[in-house]
């Protein structure tokens, strides 16, 4: 029986010739990620270790990101405990402000992701770097400090979805809108326990940060992992971003997969999802009637990167964010901040009316930078819509495409840039 | 070992944002966090809930974050259980690296009803509603996680090894 890419990655990292779904493995680990909310609950637990020294302090990222710079004596607290241990440890890639972002962009970026990696991160969106052609899956504290004391977690292999995607995409359509239309029509626990491959020749038009924001929403189907072949593309950007050595590792013909499917591309429209699941999606045209924004969130790990803030800038440019609605801009790193200031970017977003943040997943998880008040509505380029995610139990996330949160920033209720004229 | 309790009954897709609220992620202490366990779906759950007592809840229990705090702080408000028809696999693997005891059993997450007094013997997987004279064979562990399990978590069990 034929492995698929995930499979084969695993049994490469458990010295196995051959692994198939359900069997428990053991596998060495490229990089072991934690933030300030996780890191400080594993270290915590690596005190109770009798070993206290970690396997190798160049395969371990600490990124400071949910709740910096700090947003209270708690977190300042969290984070001094993890700026402690990095210097303790001297852990090569840890990132404070000034050089932080957030994770899954900066990981990537940083060059610490390449193809045929096994990596996990305490943070769920860890999946984000199968769009790279690794394996790498979010897990808790405890497996977090497990794995930076022993280099190695535990797995049961996964089985496997395969989407073949087919097509090109309409204008405004992005790999956004390509992750909440599969969320949509698998549902939330559609891919629970499984992983998510996607192939096909419509890959070819999604970019790289398509890709990152497709992989990096595999957890909202509940799947273990996202991945995508390697392509030209791909080995474009590891080149461009990394010195290390990538593998790449393709299904087997034969391998097996417990559901196939085919998304054509051209038929997308711009897909939202409704409070308060992911999986609560409508296409822009499903939509009747006027659902009326307060806030407009354009960043996060999931739609933060440069081609995000390109395209809500083309949106916004010449325009201006309505008034009454807040519209706040993320870049997801120092360098996409950049690059944005150098593009001109940030230019158009202030002259829109948007407010510019630094990089933080603040919002996103309802930490600080844009907490929503009892019967508001913020549209958001983020990850998840749950019951209180954005600020009070009675306010309401609607998730869509920068295209999408960039239009409606216009027009003061959720709207398709082909409104605006574009 | 064995769990006993009365239920506190959810739905499907129970988050990890509602078990915590990230908004209070600036703490990591376990009796802290059991303070807000549940507050976002349930604000009477913290009042109610006894030591011993068993949550129950439909498909996809825990799905979300990735915070190892949610599990925390449903141990430390006092549960012993969680039983579920399925649970989202981040919270299924925190769950027993800190030592929650957690059952999928579909046939038990449809049949016990919200109060009804609940005993679980985890060797053998059996689930027994005192209330209504039923009961249930919940999955059991795999081996592997088993000697997680019996060694009290993840940490100690990696300490037992070196």
């Amino acid at each position: 029986m034929g492995m698929t890419m995930t499979q084969k990655i695993l049994a490469a990292h458990a010295g196995l010739d051959h692994v198939e779904a359900g069997q428990l493995i053991e596998a060495d680990l490229d990089l072991v990620l934690g933030n300030d909310i996780t890191s400080p609950v594993a270290i915590h637990e690596m005190d109770k270790m009798k070993v206290n020294s970690v396997f190798d302090k160049e395969k371990i990222a600490l990124v400071m990101d949910h709740f910096i710079p700090n947003k209270d004596i708690k977190s300042a607290e969290h984070c001094k405990c993890v700026r402690e241990f990095a210097c303790h440890h001297d852990i090569t890639n840890y990132f404070d402000v000034g050089e932080m972002g957030i994770e899954h962009a900066l990981l990537p970026e940083k060059g610490l992701t390449v193809a045929g990696d096994v990596i996990i991160g305490a943070d769920s969106h860890t999946c984000t770097y199968g769009a790279l052609g690794a394996f790498s899956t979010g897990i808790g504290s405890t497996d977090m400090a497990a794995g930076m004391v022993t280099g190695k977690a535990w797995f049961k292999v996964p089985a496997a979805i395969r989407f073949h995607i087919t097509g090109k995409p309409k204008k405004w359509v992005s790999g956004k809108d390509v992750i909440l239309h599969i969320i949509g029509m698998i549902g939330v626990d559609g891919a629970l326990y499984k992983s998510m491959e996607f192939v096909g020749d419509g890959i070819r038009y999604l970019s790289m940060d398509d890709r990152f924001t497709i992989a990096n929403m595999a957890i909202e189907a509940g799947g273990k992992n996202g991945i995508f072949p390697v392509d030209e593309q791909t080995e474009a950007y590891m080149k461009a971003h990394s010195r290390r050595p990538y593998r790449v590792y393709d299904a087997d013909e034969d391998a097996v997969y417990d559901a196939e499917y085919t998304i054509d591309l051209s038929t997308l429209e711009p897909t939202i999802a409704f409070p308060h699941l992911p999986e609560n999606t409508k296409t822009i045209s499903e939509i009747s009637g006027d659902v009326v924004i307060d806030q407009v969130v354009i960043g996060s790990c999931t739609n933060g990167r440069i081609d995000d803030l390109r395209t809500a800038a083309e949106i916004l440019k010449g325009h201006k964010v309505k008034k009454g609605v807040r519209c706040i801009v993320i870049p997801a790193t120092q360098g996409i901040y950049l690059q944005a200031m150098e593009e001109g970017l940030l230019k158009t977003f202030i002259e829109a009316g948007a407010v510019i943040s630094t990089p933080t997943c603040g919002p996103c998880l309802g930490g600080y930078m844009g907490i929503l008040a009892a019967g508001e509505r913020c549209i958001s380029t983020t990850n998840r819509n749950f019951v209180g995610r954005m600020g009070h139990v009675d306010s309401e996330v609607y998730l869509a495409s920068p295209a999408v949160a960039a239009a409606s920033a216009v027009t003061g209720r959720i709207s398709a840039p082909e409104e605006l004229g574009l | 070992m064995q769990a006993k309790g009365s239920v506190f009954k959810y739905g499907d897709n129970v988050d990890t944002d509602v078990i915590i609220p990230a908004r209070y992620l600036n703490s990591s202490d376990p009796a802290e966090l059991a303070i807000h366990c549940m507050e976002d779906i349930d604000k009477d759950f913290v009042n109610n809930v006894k030591k011993g007592d068993i949550i129950v809840a439909d498909k996809n229990f825990g799905c979300g974050s990735s915070r190892e705090h949610a599990p925390i702080a449903i141990k430390a408000a006092g549960v012993s259980c969680v039983i579920a028809e399925t649970f989202a696999r981040i919270f299924y693997r925190n769950a027993i690296n800190i030592g929650l005891p957690i059952i999928e059993c579909p046939e038990a997450s449809k049949g016990i009803q919200a109060g009804d007094e609940v005993e679980v013997d985890f060797d053998s997987g059996m689930i027994y509603d005192r209330t209504r004279g039923t009961e249930y064979k919940g999955q059991a562990f795999p081996e592997f996680m088993q000697k997680i399990i019996r060694a009290g978590g993840l940490v100690n069990y990696i300490n037992e090894k070196n």
